[in-house]
């Protein structure tokens, strides 16, 4: 247990102290927040965009640590022979894991706690019956996770980092996070059948209306959350 | 028991065989070096101990254990210096001391090996900022931390400055005494031959020879020296009653056993030729010189 709690703080300290993540899971994710919503440019069919943006921009922090975070810093530690040294210590494979997952998590909730503040601050008022949220968000956690970790274990640690940033800037355009879905055109079809696109859909209806989202997005988020994490553990390579 | 236990080792991936047959031993408070060129099966050999991989045949033991099947009971009793990195860019020694410090039930102070290994100065620079000598000083603090019975340290003297070596040299002596089994790489065969109490020394994934440093070479002890400029063996030979052999450019051996008589009659004859001695010396085959010799062979035949 000191050791899982040590690996923890020690994970969350180095996740908190790189600035390219900080950049990527709070800078960028806040940027967009603030400027699309007091510049109306966006067609988010609102004239007060906050609303439509909030719930995106909560799905992309996810993203943003799940796959981008984890990912990149994960295959720098299978390049740099970290992950090989750390399983030759009473730590293990599985701990590791485990003090990422948490690591993961415990920077999420500052995350949402910092996005959500602005968001509010520019005048959003989220269903109070948003537990549903919460249940999209773990489950794209493990989507977004599994994906970075597949990606992690199996290429070299440069091209890992640039495929996972420009993943990041894909599923951002057409995740439904600052363009909404039904304005994607052709782009749609595909765009819903990849895990960003079905958090948003998700998080929409439970954070503005307290309402159920549609089924294909919990299909959509459940399949990427069993898929990934199988990937990856079957694919792995710890060195 | 013996701490390390290999049998007949043979490591293969796909057609190319790393390891092929290798035996050897090594007993609580020994350290015993494995010597080759690049590439002869060392880091293999090392990473089958430490249970990265699997024997194609043959057996290792570590501690009684089988080092794959074992490995959740072994890795507590297990120091682990890799052949470079290992360890978070971004950790400062202090950080990383204290954090693998965690991993232990019974964990020897982060700051005391600070000390020992001369990396108070830089306790709190990342990792990507030491040099090499110290990286390498800062992994083998972190494979000493646990307090192991078994250490496999692959090259712990690479880039480390000669203060760092003996701070190195130091500790590695220190961990002899308390018992701990040393199985250790180096090309610095100067610096083995100060640390280890046995050598094994592969080529081709086979062992070429083993035995301790001095004597790893088989002979005797016979007079070397070294004159720069020509020399005439055979007058000389002739002069002494025994053969003189060039061994290297400039370095010569007496096929005679040593004896101060013979040492004067050296010296004499090299004065009337007007001979300066640049180095003279009774013993037995330097360990680089047989390492030389035993790879060089491997190569030609």
């Amino acid at each position: 247990m000191t050791m899982l709690r040590a690996q923890v703080a020690a994970e969350v300290r180095m996740t908190l102290e790189r600035g390219e993540t900080l950049l990527v899971t709070i800078g960028i994710p806040a940027f967009l927040l603030v400027f699309f919503s007091l510049v109306k440019v966006l067609p988010t069919g609102t004239s007060h965009p906050v609303d439509f943006l909030a719930p995106g921009v909560l799905g992309l922090a996810v993203m943003s640590t799940a796959l981008v975070s984890l990912g990149i810093a994960t295959g720098f530690e299978r390049s740099f022979g970290v992950l090989k040294r750390l399983g030759a210590t009473p730590l293990g494979r599985p701990r590791l894991l485990a003090a990422k997952i948490v690591a993961v998590l415990a920077v999420e909730i500052v995350q949402v706690l910092v996005l959500a503040a602005i968001a509010v601050g520019l005048g959003w008022r989220p269903h109070p019956a948003a537990g549903l949220a919460v249940v999209a968000e773990l489950l794209a956690t493990i989507a977004f996770a599994g994906l970075g970790l597949a990606m992690a274990g199996s290429l070299r640690a440069e091209i890992n980092l640039a495929l996972a940033n420009a993943l990041y800037i894909v599923l951002l355009l057409i995740g439904g996070i600052v363009f909404p879905l039904a304005k994607l055109g052709g782009f749609a079809a595909f765009a819903r059948v990849l895990p960003a696109a079905a958090l948003s859909d998700a998080l929409h209806p439970t954070l503005g209306q307290g309402a159920a989202p549609g089924a294909e997005a919990w299909i959509v988020l459940a399949i990427w959350a069993v898929v990934t994490p199988l990937v990856a553990a079957l694919t792995f390579r710890w060195e | 028991m013996p701490a390390i236990e290999v049998q007949d080792l043979r490591v293969a991936f796909g057609d190319r065989v790393a390891v092929d047959g290798v035996s050897f031993d090594v007993q609580p408070g020994e350290v015993v070096a494995l010597l080759g060129p690049n590439g002869a099966g060392k880091t293999t050999t090392v990473e089958t101990l430490e249970g990265y991989r699997s024997p194609t045949s043959g057996s290792v033991r570590v501690l009684g254990l089988d080092p794959v099947r074992g490995h959740g009971r072994l890795v507590k009793d297990l120091g682990v210096v890799l052949q470079r990195g290992g360890v978070y860019p971004v950790m400062s020694p202090a950080r990383v001391l204290r954090l693998f410090a965690s991993y232990y039930e019974r964990p020897r102070s982060p700051d005391e090996l600070l000390g020992l290994l001369a990396l108070e100065d830089v306790a709190s620079t990342p990792f990507k900022r030491l040099s090499g000598g110290e990286q390498q000083r800062l992994a083998l603090a972190l494979a000493l931390v646990g307090r192991p019975r078994v250490c496999f340290l692959d090259e712990p003297t690479a880039g480390v400055d000669p203060a760092g070596r003996i701070a190195v040299r130091d500790v590695i002596d220190a961990c002899r005494h308390d018992g701990v089994a040393i199985l250790l790489t180096s090309h610095e065969l100067d610096e083995v031959e100060r640390l280890a109490e046995r050598v094994v020394i592969i080529d081709h994934g086979k062992v070429l020879a083993a035995g301790p440093p001095d004597e790893v070479g088989g002979g005797e002890e016979e007079i070397r020296f070294r004159v720069d400029g020509p020399l005439d063996t055979a007058a000389l030979g002739a002069a002494l009653n025994a053969a003189v052999a060039e061994e290297a450019p400039s370095s010569y051996r007496v096929g005679a056993p040593p004896s101060p008589g013979l040492v004067a009659e050296l010296t004499a004859w090299l004065a009337t030729h007007d001979l300066v001695l640049a180095d003279l010396r009774i013993g037995r085959e330097r360990l680089e010189d047989v390492f030389l010799r035993l790879v060089k062979t491997e190569a030609d035949s």
